[in-house]
């Protein structure tokens, strides 16, 4: 169906709709599409089998069909009669090479993510900020629960912005250090030396940090992508303890294509991770012909917020070093701990330590952001530590694609330099997120949800198995769709984080003020 | 050029290994040679003189003042509003005023001849960021992307290293100024068909880079209608849009498209940075504007690996808003890059050097083929190996920038004082001096 002349110029449409369906299109559509590209059906083909397992062994309810797109998409698809393989037919009778009205095709990875809204992830997302939650202006709108964001002690920030950085500095500064001119990509050394202070302050001095073994992204999200890029080749994967954040499926997935081989975790050992299940995810991916490369661990846990103990630490290390694979640790949240008698462990500490030598370290890369830890949202910065240099060096290179401003870099080295701005900073917001988890989750527990005892502070892993009927992911998404919808509460179900017990939640709290709590908890007490 | 690479006991990607990164490139090894010996007209007036960078610093004042006279644009805003709502975390939407602000400088750049709505502009940490984002959402790993030569040296690693997509030339010949033509449009499509790739796309700098040129209205007609017929993309690398000597001079594709009441829009995107036209490559502020729907939404989700700080954009917007300011810069810079440009290309053609006749960036494309022992890439390298050697001049070969023709040259010249570009001329008027002397006595 021909689109008529309509001004694109306009607004975009934005997509919309849930339909976990959908992901089924994508891989079929690679196959259909992919024109002798091997590599592409080499990546393609183990995730079209993939789902249709997936499809075949899960028993779902039909869902309604998505609200259908502009007219330039291709024609909507009914959703499948239960078994897969009636589906396969159908499906490829409908796509055609280039679109049925001629339009100029994107890729197949740019279709992936046009699929995404599928996620309630990202509906959750998206209905908040279109619809958010403010006290007066509009109380009626969604309480985000969902966005990991410490808003706490913005005020601290703010004060020590307005009061350090005048105009008259700033010129001085963009003239004398030419800080508009092109400077390294992977950032300045002033800032690599503040943060590896820094770094070396959160293990409590116990690890000192080389600056010149940390590279400066735009954010967490770039420096796993960026390490995925150097550590994997298209189709290849990545062990990732499960639930894990909902963001990594992006990071990995969406422009690296590589795979996720998920490692579950159970709530009977409080979600550990255990060397059995390791292997166990390994082996399923041999047996799919799928190169491991590495482990992606996060630590303090996200979603789950717990820290690994160091015998867990050590036991991933042993099982990197046996099957000769990287290891990711992404310790972005380690920070503020609620509770000082569980203590974190940096994989660096494990590294750096005496008895370290049968562990190669050329294996570990340890991911650190600065935006969630100093409350500095916006500021987008994440660093790499690597002690590989050829992954340093090809990174150093690749950050022309994601660099920090030297803007931001030059405000962050005068705040880090101001030690005792730091030392105030820390332990006020520590104490802050301590007494908003201690009100919120201690309110949950009246409303009879039990959360994971984590030492993370700004959010928790809370425990709904007991509302959700039936006992599965269906009845999962219900009990998320009706905090959405009927009470405006956005939460992340397990289900997003490919959690394999159903009914846990991540809420965030730290994006609210004390104020709110009670309308948050008498929302959700509604709906249980 | 080899590199030894300790091979580490795990295995590494083939994009962390390879040399697509092209960092081993004349381009390149200019560059290290003026890190090495950079001038300085006091301490070190010896030294190289940096003419393979193409930033502009002519402007710099302007944005001193502005600054220094809008105190409020660098306090964040008020307190209690501004600095809040503004730390926005994971938001890739960017700032709205921000966005608002970016679409109207655009549109004053191209003095008001076309319209850009604030919703298709997808915010990512420089142009490279969005050239790399939209060759992601535009191509498959093994597709063609067909970009005319000479191009930026850059784009064989933008384009290419992470997305595995290929670039195939379309071949531009100083017989017509290297102008874009229908027939090398079609060579380059058949060409990358014959080696069994799909095109998704055509990849135009407009003005061009290294050419210094804009690509005239009739040839965008052109380019546009090639790229309907085979239904594929087109990009269009504005991102010096704002250094064109006169207003006039410069068609971008979004009037060419307003023109055409927007018809088959959706296959056309834009990419834009304010490190050129405003000297700020510091900031990594770029954008990727599209009229395709789809490709906005997806380009906006895969801008989070590719953000701009809050702060740098709460600043601009500003700065950007104030229509009073960008109308004065964008006027008196374009003023300035021309007189720079004409004392170049005069200075260059006392010394006996003829340049393509441009209108618009920081730079000139010289014309050195003359003075070729033989027409090939090797007497090209050993001119510019001496050109840096004896005349201690950094500039770009065209071979770096794929060009068909040996014995161009790309020559910087916005990133240097008035006093350094006359330095500069001197020594390549002795060295050409030089060089005739030498000749003649060869003769004899």
């Amino acid at each position: 169906m021909k689109q008529k002349h309509q001004n694109p110029n306009t607004n975009p449409t934005t997509s919309s709709g849930v339909t976990t369906d959908m992901r089924v299109i994508v891989p079929l559509q690679g196959l259909v599409q992919g024109g002798g590209s091997g590599l592409v059906l080499g990546s393609i083909i183990p995730c079209a089998l993939f789902y249709f397992f997936q499809l075949y062994f899960k028993s779902k309810n039909p869902t309604t069909p998505p609200p259908s797109p502009s007219s330039q998409q291709p024609p909507d698809i009914t959703p499948p009669p239960a078994g897969g393989l009636e589906r396969v037919q159908s499906i490829r009778s409908i796509w055609s090479p280039r679109g049925t009205n001629g339009q100029a095709q994107v890729s197949s990875r740019a279709s992936l993510v046009i699929k995404q809204p599928d996620s309630p992830y990202y509906v959750g997302l998206e209905k908040a900020l279109v619809d958010p939650y403010h006290g007066l202006r509009n109380p009626d709108g969604i309480i985000q629960l969902g966005l990991d964001e410490n808003k706490l002690s913005l005020d601290l920030v703010e004060d020590w912005i307005m009061t350090h950085t005048k105009c008259s500095t700033i010129c001085q500064e963009l003239q004398v250090n030419g800080i508009t001119n092109y400077h390294p990509y992977d950032g300045i050394s002033d800032l690599k030396m503040a943060v590896a202070g820094f770094m070396s302050q959160v293990t409590e001095g116990r690890v000192l940090f080389d600056p010149s073994n940390i590279i400066l992204t735009s954010g967490v999200s770039p420096a796993i992508e960026m390490l995925v890029f150097c550590l994997s080749d298209i189709g290849n994967a990545f062990l990732v303890p499960s639930p894990y954040s909902p963001d990594l499926d992006r990071d990995i997935k969406w422009r690296a294509g590589v795979e996720i081989i998920p490692v579950p975790c159970r709530s009977s050992d409080n979600f550990t991770l255990s060397t059995t299940s390791l292997n166990r995810a390994y082996n399923q991916a041999k047996k799919r012909g799928l190169k491991v490369q590495g482990v992606i661990i996060s630590n303090p846990s996200n979603p789950v917020g717990n820290s690994l103990t160091r015998e867990t630490l050590y036991d991933l290390l042993d099982f990197a070093t046996e099957k000769n694979l990287h290891v990711i640790a992404n310790e972005a949240l380690a920070g503020p701990t609620n509770d000082k008698n569980l203590e974190f462990v940096s994989l660096a500490e494990i590294i750096n330590s005496q008895d370290s030598e049968e562990y190669d370290r050329k294996r570990v890369h340890i991911i650190y952001g600065l935006s969630k830890d100093v409350s500095l949202p916006g500021f987008e910065v994440g660093a790499v530590y690597s002690f590989n240099q050829t992954v340093l060096n090809a990174s150093k290179k690749l950050l022309r694609f994601s660099s920090v401003s030297s803007l931001s870099q030059r405000l962050l080295v005068s705040m880090f330099n101001d030690s005792r701005f730091v030392g105030d900073f820390i332990k006020i917001n520590r104490e802050r997120v301590e007494r908003m988890s201690d009100l919120f989750v201690g309110g949950l527990k009246n409303l009879g949800i039990n959360c994971m005892k984590t030492s993370h502070g700004t959010y928790c892993w809370a425990d709904m198995s007991a509302f959700i009927r039936p006992y599965s992911e269906k009845g999962e998404l219900e009990l998320w769709e009706k905090l959405l919808n009927v009470v405006k509460v956005n939460a992340t179900p397990g289900s997003c984080c490919h959690c394999i017990e159903p009914g846990w939640f991540r809420f965030c709290f730290t994006g609210l003020t004390e104020s709110e709590i009670p309308v948050v908890l008498e929302r959700i007490g509604k709906v249980l | 050029m080899a590199i030894d690479i300790v091979q580490p006991t795990v295995g590494l990607s083939k994009i962390a290994v390879s040399e697509t990164h092209g960092e081993n490139s004349p381009y390149f090894a200019g560059w290290k040679a003026y890190d090495e010996n950079p001038y300085h007209e006091i301490h070190n007036p010896s030294g190289v003189i940096q003419m393979g960078l193409a930033e502009n610093q002519v402007s710099f004042d302007l944005l001193e003042e502005y600054l220094e006279s809008h105190q409020e644009a660098t306090s964040w805003g008020k307190k209690v509003s501004g600095f809040r709502e503004n730390a926005l975390f994971q938001d890739y939407h960017g700032l709205l005023a921000f966005r608002k602000a970016m679409a109207s400088f655009m549109e004053q750049v191209r003095g008001g001849k076309a319209k850009f709505n604030p919703k298709r502009v997808v915010l990512t940490a420089g142009a490279t960021a969005a050239n790399e984002l939209l060759t992601f959402i535009l191509a498959n790993p093994g597709d063609a992307l067909l970009v005319p030569t000479p191009y930026y040296p850059g784009f064989d690693r933008d384009l290419r290293w992470r997305t595995g997509v290929e670039i195939v030339p379309i071949h531009c010949e100083s017989s017509n100024n290297f102008q874009i033509t229908p027939e090398a449009l079609e060579s380059a499509y058949d060409h990358a068909r014959s080696m069994g790739m799909k095109v998704q796309g055509v990849l135009i700098t407009n003005p061009s880079n290294p050419l210094g040129a804009t690509i005239q209205r009739k040839v965008l007609e052109q380019i546009l209608d090639f790229v309907t017929r085979k239904n594929i993309h087109l990009v269009s690398d504005e991102i010096y849009s704002g250094s064109a000597f006169h207003a006039d001079e410069f068609a971008s594709i979004a009037e060419i498209l307003e023109s055409r009441n927007y018809q088959d829009a959706e296959r056309c995107h834009i990419v834009y940075s304010l490190s050129k036209d405003l000297g700020l490559p510091g900031f990594r502020v770029g954008t990727v504007y599209s009229y395709n729907d789809q490709v906005v939404t997806t380009a906006r989700r895969m801008s989070s690996f590719t953000l701009i700080s809050s702060q740098t954009q709460f600043l601009l917007a500003s700065m950007l808003s104030n229509k009073e300011f960008t109308e004065k810069y964008i006027k008196i810079n374009r003023e300035r890059l021309r007189k720079r440009y004409e004392m170049i290309v005069n200075g260059l053609k006392k010394a006996g050097i003829e340049c393509l006749k441009g209108n618009a960036g920081l730079f000139c494309w010289m014309n050195l083929s003359p003075y070729l022992k033989e027409a090939t890439r090797e007497s090209e390298l050993e001119i510019w190996k001496t050109i840096m050697d004896e005349v201690r001049l950094n500039i770009s070969p065209g071979s770096s920038c794929r060009c068909s023709e040996p014995g161009w040259f790309r020559v910087c010249f916005a990133n240097m004082s008035e006093e350094t570009l006359e330095v500069a001329l001197r020594r390549l008027h002795e060295f050409m001096d030089k060089r005739r002397n030498e000749e003649m006595s060869l003769l004899y």
